[in-house]
C-alpha cells in the first residue's frame, strides 16, 4: 500500500473510533494525539535538524502555565488566552534557541536541559504564582464556536483536528526547500555553509518553529487535564518525548506517532496491570534500539522491503 | 618589479595579505601573502603539512585567521562567515569528500543551487515542485558526465564519480573564484585525465586556485605556481621559474 492509502485507513479509523470504542479508549487516544504532536515537534529538531533536545517539555509546560494563569489570574477567555500562550512560548523559544544553539550535539543537549530545568525549578518554587507542587486547578476547556468540549468524544475530535493541522504544517515544513536545507545542515553543516546556506539561522528558525508546535501540544495537554503541575516541565517529560522519537524513527513523519503511541500505551494502559511500567518501557526501548537502530518506522520498512524482495 | 604592479592590480580575484594562523602555538600559516589575478589558474603546491588546506579554510572562512586579510575582488572578507563568502562568488571543493551521503546526486546539486537561491527560505511550497532546480541540476551533472547517475544515491557511485560531483556542486554555483582542494586525490590515471579535462574546460571568467601536494599532477593546468612550505610561501612564479628554482627541489627532494 502506498502512503495515501495508509493515511486513508488511519483517517477512517481515527474518525470512527468514538463509535466503536469506550470512553477510556477515546481519552487514551486523545492523550496519544497530544503526545504525538509533542514528539513531532521534537522530531523537527532531532530527526531533521540533528539537534538532540532534552528540554522540549519547557514549551509544553510554559504554554500550559501561561494559558492557565491567563484564565485564573486575569479571568480572560480561552480565545484570548490561547494566542497569548502561543506567542509567549514562541518568544521564549526565540531566546532559548539563541542560547542553546551556541552549541551542537551534547553541548546543545545540556543547554536545552539546563534551560528547561530552570523553568521546572521555578514552577516548583514560585508558589505565589504556580502554587508549586499543588499545581494549578480549576481550569476549563475552551468552547470553540460555542461547542462544549467537556465530553470525551467532543474533546477527542478537537484534539484530532488540531493534530491533523499540526502534522500537515510540520510535513509541509520538512518537504519544502527550507526543510531540505535543514536536513543538509544535519548531514554536512560545513558544506552547507560553504554552499551559501546560513546554518545558524536555519537551525534557529527550526528551533522556534519546533517550540511553537511544542506549545500547541501544551495547550492541548492543559485543556485535556484541566490541571497543570510542574512535572509537565520536568526532565522526565522531555526524555519521554525524545525517546518516543528515537524509538519511532527520527527524521520520518510517522515515527513520532508510533513512538508516542508506544509510550502512552505503556504509561496509561499497561500501567494498570504492571506497576513497574517504567521498567517495561525501558525494556521495549532497548529491544527497539538493538533490533532497529534507526527506529521502528524505518526498521519495519526495511523488513517489509526485504520480505517483498524475497517473495519475487 | 612585477610583483609591485600586481599588488596595485584592482582586478585581483583573490588577495591574501600577511595571513597568520596558529593551532595551540604551532604556526600553520605563517605570514602568507599572495595575489591571484582574475581569470588566472594558480597552483599551490607543498608537501603534506605545508598548510595548504588550512590556507583554503582561512580563505573560505571555515577557520578564523589570527591576523591578516583576505580580499575577494578588492572586498575585505576576513570577518565574513563562509556562507556570506559563498554569496560573493567563492566556491570550493574538499580534499576529504564532503557530500550528502544519503541523498541522490541530483539532490546534492539541488542543495548547491538552493544555497544561492532565495527559494531556500521557502517553507510552504514542496521542493518537489521546483522542477527547474532539478532540470538545472541535471544539466550541470551532464557537464561532468554524471547525468546517467543523477537518481542514484551517493553510496552507489564510485570514488571517482564522487570527486566529479564535488566539482559539479562547486560549478553549479557559477563562482567567480573556485578553490579546488586536491581534486585528483585518490583517482586512477584514467580518472585523472578526465578530471583534468573538466578543470581545463572551466570558463575563463572563473578564477581557479588549485591545491596539490604532488608536484607533477597539475603542473600543466596552472600559469603560476606558489610553493608552500611550513606555512610560508617559499617560491612563486611561472611554471618554468618554479620548476627551475633550487628551493622547490629542496622541498620536494628533501636535500
Amino acid at each position: 500500500m502506498n502512503r495515501a492509502a495508509w493515511l486513508g485507513v488511519l483517517g477512517v479509523a481515527l474518525v470512527a473510533l468514538p463509535w466503536v470504542a469506550g470512553e477510556f479508549y477515546v481519552n487514551l487516544t486523545s492523550q496519544i494525539l497530544i503526545a504525538a504532536v509533542f514528539a513531532a515537534s521534537i522530531n523537527l529538531l532531532l530527526g531533521y535538524g540533528g539537534l538532540p533536545t532534552l528540554g522540549h517539555a519547557a514549551y509544553v509546560g510554559v504554554a500550559a502555565y501561561v494559558s492557565a494563569l491567563v484564565y485564573l489570574k486575569l479571568g480572560l477567555p480561552h480565545w484570548i488566552g490561547a494566542p497569548i500562550a502561543l506567542v509567549a512560548t514562541t518568544l521564549m523559544a526565540c531566546v532559548f534557541g539563541w542560547i542553546a544553539l551556541r552549541a551542537t550535539g551534547l553541548g546543545f543537549l545540556m543547554l536545552t536541559l539546563a534551560l528547561s530545568q530552570v523553568l521546572w525549578g521555578t514552577a516548583y518554587r514560585w508558589v505565589a504564582v504556580t502554587d508549586g507542587d499543588n499545581g494549578l486547578r480549576g481550569l476549563t476547556r475552551p468552547t470553540p464556536f460555542g461547542i462544549s468540549l467537556d465530553s470525551a468524544t467532543a474533546f477527542y475530535y478537537f484534539a484530532l483536528a488540531v493534530t491533523v493541522i499540526s502534522f500537515w504544517m510540520m510535513a509541509k515544513f520538512v518537504d519544502s526547500p527550507f526543510g531540505a536545507a535543514l536536513q543538509g545542515t544535519r548531514d554536512q553543516p560545513r558544506r552547507m555553509s560553504a554552499l551559501g546556506h546560513n546554518v545558524g539561522l536555519i537551525r534557529w528558525l527550526t528551533f522556534v518553529y519546533a517550540g511553537f508546535w511544542g506549545a500547541v501540544s501544551g495547550l492541548l495537554f492543559v485543556y485535556y487535564h484541566k490541571y497543570i503541575h510542574p512535572v509537565s516541565l520536568s526532565l522526565t517529560n522531555s526524555a519521554e518525548g525524545l525517546l518516543a522519537v528515537i524509538a519511532g524513527g527520527p527524521g520520518t513523519l510517522a515515527g513520532p506517532v508510533v513512538g508516542a503511541t508506544i509510550v502512552m500505551l505503556l504509561k496509561n494502559y499497561v500501567s494498570t496491570y504492571i506497576e513497574r511500567w517504567n521498567m517495561l518501557l525501558g525494556f521495549v526501548f532497548v529491544l527497539i534500539i538493538v533490533f532497529m537502530p534507526a527506529g521502528l518506522v524505518p526498521g519495519v520498512r526495511r523488513w517489509w522491503a526485504a520480505w517483498r524482495a524475497r517473495r519475487t | 618589479m612585477g610583483s609591485l604592479a600586481r599588488e596595485a592590480d584592482v582586478t585581483a580575484a583573490l588577495e591574501i595579505a600577511g595571513l597568520h594562523k596558529a593551532f595551540g602555538g604551532l604556526p600553520a600559516i605563517n605570514g602568507v601573502s599572495l595575489v591571484v589575478s582574475a581569470g588566472e589558474r594558480r597552483l599551490i603546491i607543498g608537501p603534506n603539512g605545508a598548510g595548504k588546506t588550512t590556507l583554503f579554510n582561512l580563505v573560505t572562512g571555515d577557520l578564523a585567521a589570527d591576523s591578516g586579510a583576505v580580499r575577494l575582488f578588492g572586498q575585505e572578507v576576513s570577518r565574513l562567515a563562509p556562507y556570506q563568502r559563498a554569496h560573493l562568488g567563492m566556491a570550493r571543493t574538499y580534499q576529504i569528500i564532503t557530500l550528502f551521503g544519503k541523498d541522490t546526486l541530483e539532490h546534492n546539486v539541488v542543495l548547491s543551487l538552493l544555497g544561492l537561491s532565495t527559494a531556500r527560505w521557502q517553507v510552504f511550497r514542496p521542493l518537489a515542485r521546483y522542477g527547474h532546480l532539478r532540470a538545472e541540476a541535471r544539466r550541470i551533472l551532464k557537464t561532468v558526465g554524471l547525468e546517467q547517475l543523477a537518481a542514484r544515491p551517493i553510496g552507489e557511485v564510485s570514488y571517482g564519480e564522487r570527486r566529479r560531483l564535488e566539482l559539479a556542486m562547486a560549478l553549479a554555483q557559477q563562482p567567480k573564484l573556485l578553490l579546488l582542494d586536491e581534486p585528483f586525490a585518490g583517482l586512477s590515471r584514467e580518472e585523472r585525465v578526465a578530471m583534468k579535462q573538466l578543470v581545463a574546460q572551466i570558463p575563463r571568467e572563473v578564477t581557479v586556485v588549485l591545491i596539490e601536494h604532488d608536484m607533477d599532477t597539475a603542473l600543466d593546468l596552472a600559469e603560476r605556481i606558489t610553493v608552500l612550505h611550513y606555512g610560508s610561501v617559499i617560491v612563486e612564479g611561472s611554471r618554468a621559474e618554479v620548476v627551475a628554482d633550487p628551493k622547490t627541489k629542496e622541498v620536494y627532494l628533501g636535500d
